[in-house]
């Protein structure tokens, strides 16, 4: 599928809410991001950012509205749309029985790859997130942090044109956490869009140019970093966060 | 092809990486087999070695009684020991927990005089009748029951079959003395042993044929009856790691993670089938071989394979899928992995029970004999039986294998459905 000049994600009129649950999540949600933006989704427990990101990977089905990913509709088991995307989930997404190697292997050729292409990346991407030493032994056996590191790379197996990331960092040290940001700000200097959601405010200050504030499937806030900053004259996200958001607990 | 091969591949090492899931779909099946073969073995052998001990209490001193226990030894299902006491329960009870008896039969202490006198009575009606004796024969009354005590172990079907025989032996008795009697009404002396015998032994054989569809004449054993229908059992038992696998694949993030991915999840679907046929051929290729060369280092009959052997592959084959089929329908529809090995379990249990892997289908009564046909096990067991025991062929197979293939696609058609409804294909 050709990549084209449109928007990275574009969300149009998104109507949604669960089976069961006379709630909706979103009544007519709108987001539009662009191609190359490093874009954070950012909410309480509970504010939608989880399900919309389900929307945009296909994982949900919209019940009315469109969203495109690069001008292609998302949903509908359309597989070449799914090229185009790679996914973080925020639960380890991987077999721990298998080593980094299998495990690159199987969802390498899930994701579209050749045998030499999947041998290739394996190389790449276990040099660059420093893998390299424990390439055969069994994921299970890992660090949470290494096991961060086999999430990420496994998402960007097949060098997808946009990433989503939910909560890529929980959990990791801070070395950890350096070397993903590091990598993901690399992978977007290479053009990749990143679509990324967590609740490490002080790191998606470090990661993102443009942010959305999502409350209560409605998005309150959405612009540059700094603009948004500048409007509501905080000094920093979590303070911009808590303004728009409230203090009250949501879970 | 290339995602295919690549799924196998990693289902296999996930597989083998699962210690638990081997050992339930190879180690249990495996001891399953051996221990109820066993077991089964000793209840084929019953009336050769291990003969039912019977205690015999005889409260009669005639020549009746004695005859009756010989006849009950002759039969050659028991081993017979006497004791003496009264008439009681308690002292049967007593004597059989003491001797470790399975039955107690107590003789009343008139029997000889009873049967006696019973003989001699129907010795004298049928004199009448023949128009050889004038007097009217005097009437006699019945003899007093034998009672037979049992240990409430034995199943129902041993106590008919006891029962069975310990009437016989009281037959054998009772026409030896009208016999007698009629003998001495007639010739006024005893009745030469020798004519005794003759008039009383059965000397007609009773020849026990099985029937084969080949001709053959192989002797049906518990290895037999018992290697192809528990190798159907852990077929179906990798219900527990491979409808487990599929909930469990659900609930991990990877599944999340393989729904974003551009490959149906038919591909993983139709990964696990051959995956897992293959497990079901490699369990059915164990048990057999154990049952070829290992059983009889057990003191167990070696395993006959059918002559056809491609039609045990092919049916191996069919009797594999449909247990896949079913574990992955299971799993499918199972929202958690205790719904999937629970349901799981019991359904296979049931499925063995309806299906006569654990009591012979031609023993059941009515809803369950019809039950039986819903349950794939039973066309998987009539179709390993019609080349096991039957010696049959292909084509005898064939009315078992084609409502076999029919459930298979049934399960087939199952998951699809579940799939659809669930957006995973």
């Amino acid at each position: 599928m050709a990549v084209t000049n449109a928007l990275a994600v574009d969300v149009e009129h998104v109507g949604f809410k669960y089976p069961g649950n006379p709630d909706a999540s979103f009544a007519d949600l709108n987001l539009k991001i662009a191609k190359g933006e490093r874009f954070g989704l950012f909410g309480p427990n509970g504010a939608g950012k989880t399900t919309l990101l389900s929307l945009m990977t296909g994982l949900l089905a919209v019940d009315k509205g469109h969203v495109k990913l690069l001008g292609h509709e998302v949903g509908g088991q359309n597989n070449e749309v799914n090229k185009l995307f790679g996914f973080v989930p925020q639960d380890f997404s991987f077999y721990d029985e298998l080593s980094p190697v299998e495990n690159f292997a199987f969802f390498g050729a899930w994701s579209g790859l050749k045998k030499q292409a999947i041998k290739k990346r394996t190389n790449e991407l276990l040099d660059i997130l420093g893998l390299d030493d424990v390439r055969d032994k069994q994921v299970k056996k890992f660090s949470g942090g290494m096991k961060r590191r086999v999430n990420l790379a496994i998402g960007v197996i097949h060098n997808p044109v946009i990433l989503f990331l939910d909560e890529p960092t929980v959990g990791v040290d801070v070395q950890t956490r350096h070397a993903i940001i590091n990598y993901l700000l690399e992978l977007n200097k290479n053009g990749t869009t990143l679509v990324y959601t967590s609740h490490q405010l002080g790191e998606a200050e470090g990661l993102c140019e443009q942010v959305a504030l999502i409350d209560d499937g409605k998005i309150v806030a959405q612009d540059g970093l700094n603009k948004l900053l500048k409007h509501y004259q905080e000094e920093s996200l979590e303070h911009l966060f808590l303004k728009l958001t409230g203090k009250d607990y949501r879970d | 092809m290339f995602k295919l091969k690549a799924t196998i591949i990693k289902d296999v090492k996930v597989l083998l990486r699962d210690k638990v899931g081997i050992c339930f779909m190879f180690i249990m099946p495996i001891l399953l087999v051996v221990v109820v073969t066993s077991i089964q073995n000793s209840t084929f052998q019953l009336v050769n070695k291990n003969r039912l001990p019977i205690i015999i209490c005889n409260n009669d001193t005639g020549q009746s009684s004695k005859q009756l226990i010989i006849a009950i030894g002759k039969i050659g299902l028991f081993k017979v020991s006497q004791v003496k006491g009264d008439e009681s329960e308690k002292s049967m009870a007593d004597a059989m927990h003491q001797q470790d008896a399975m039955l107690g039969v107590i003789i009343p202490s008139n029997f000889s005089s009873k049967v006696s006198a019973k003989s001699k009575s129907i010795a004298g009606k049928a004199l009448t009748s023949f128009g050889l004796q004038g007097e009217t024969a005097k009437p006699a009354g019945d003899v007093d029951p034998l009672t037979i005590y049992y240990n409430p172990v034995l199943q129902e079907s041993i106590r008919l079959s006891v029962q069975g025989a310990l009437r016989s032996a009281l037959q054998m008795t009772e026409s030896r003395e009208t016999l007698r009697s009629l003998y001495f009404s007639i010739n006024e002396k005893e009745l030469p042993e020798s004519l005794e015998n003759e008039m009383l032994n059965n000397k007609t054989a009773i020849n026990e044929v099985p029937v084969s569809k080949d001709g053959t004449r192989s002797t049906p054993n518990a290895t037999q009856h018992n290697v192809p229908s528990w190798t159907i059992f852990a077929m179906f038992f990798i219900i527990l790691s491979l409808g487990g696998g599929i909930v469990k694949e659900k609930e991990s993030g990877s599944f999340i993670r393989l729904k974003t991915l551009p490959t149906s999840y038919a591909v993983a679907m139709l990964s696990k089938q051959i995956t897992y046929l293959g497990i079901t051929m490699l369990q059915a290729a164990v048990i057999f071989s154990m049952g070829i060369w290992l059983f009889p280092f057990f003191g167990l009959p070696a395993l006959n394979l059918p002559a056809d052997f491609l039609a045990l592959v092919v049916v191996t084959l069919i009797c594999g899928w449909c247990a896949v089929s079913y574990s992955i329908c299971v799993g499918v529809f199972a929202e958690t992995h205790e719904q999937a090995n629970g349901f799981g379990a019991v359904s296979i249990v049931i499925l063995a029970c309806i299906g006569g892997l654990m009591v012979p289908s031609f023993a059941m009564q009515g809803f369950f004999k019809s039950a039986a046909n819903i349950s794939p096990m039973h066309w998987c067991l009539q179709a390993y039986y019609t080349l096991f025991l039957e010696g049959g062929k292909l084509k005898d197979v064939l009315n078992n294998l084609i409502p076999l293939f029919i459930i298979t696609l049934l399960f087939q058609f199952l998951t699809f459905v579940g799939l659809k409804r669930k957006n995973l294909i």
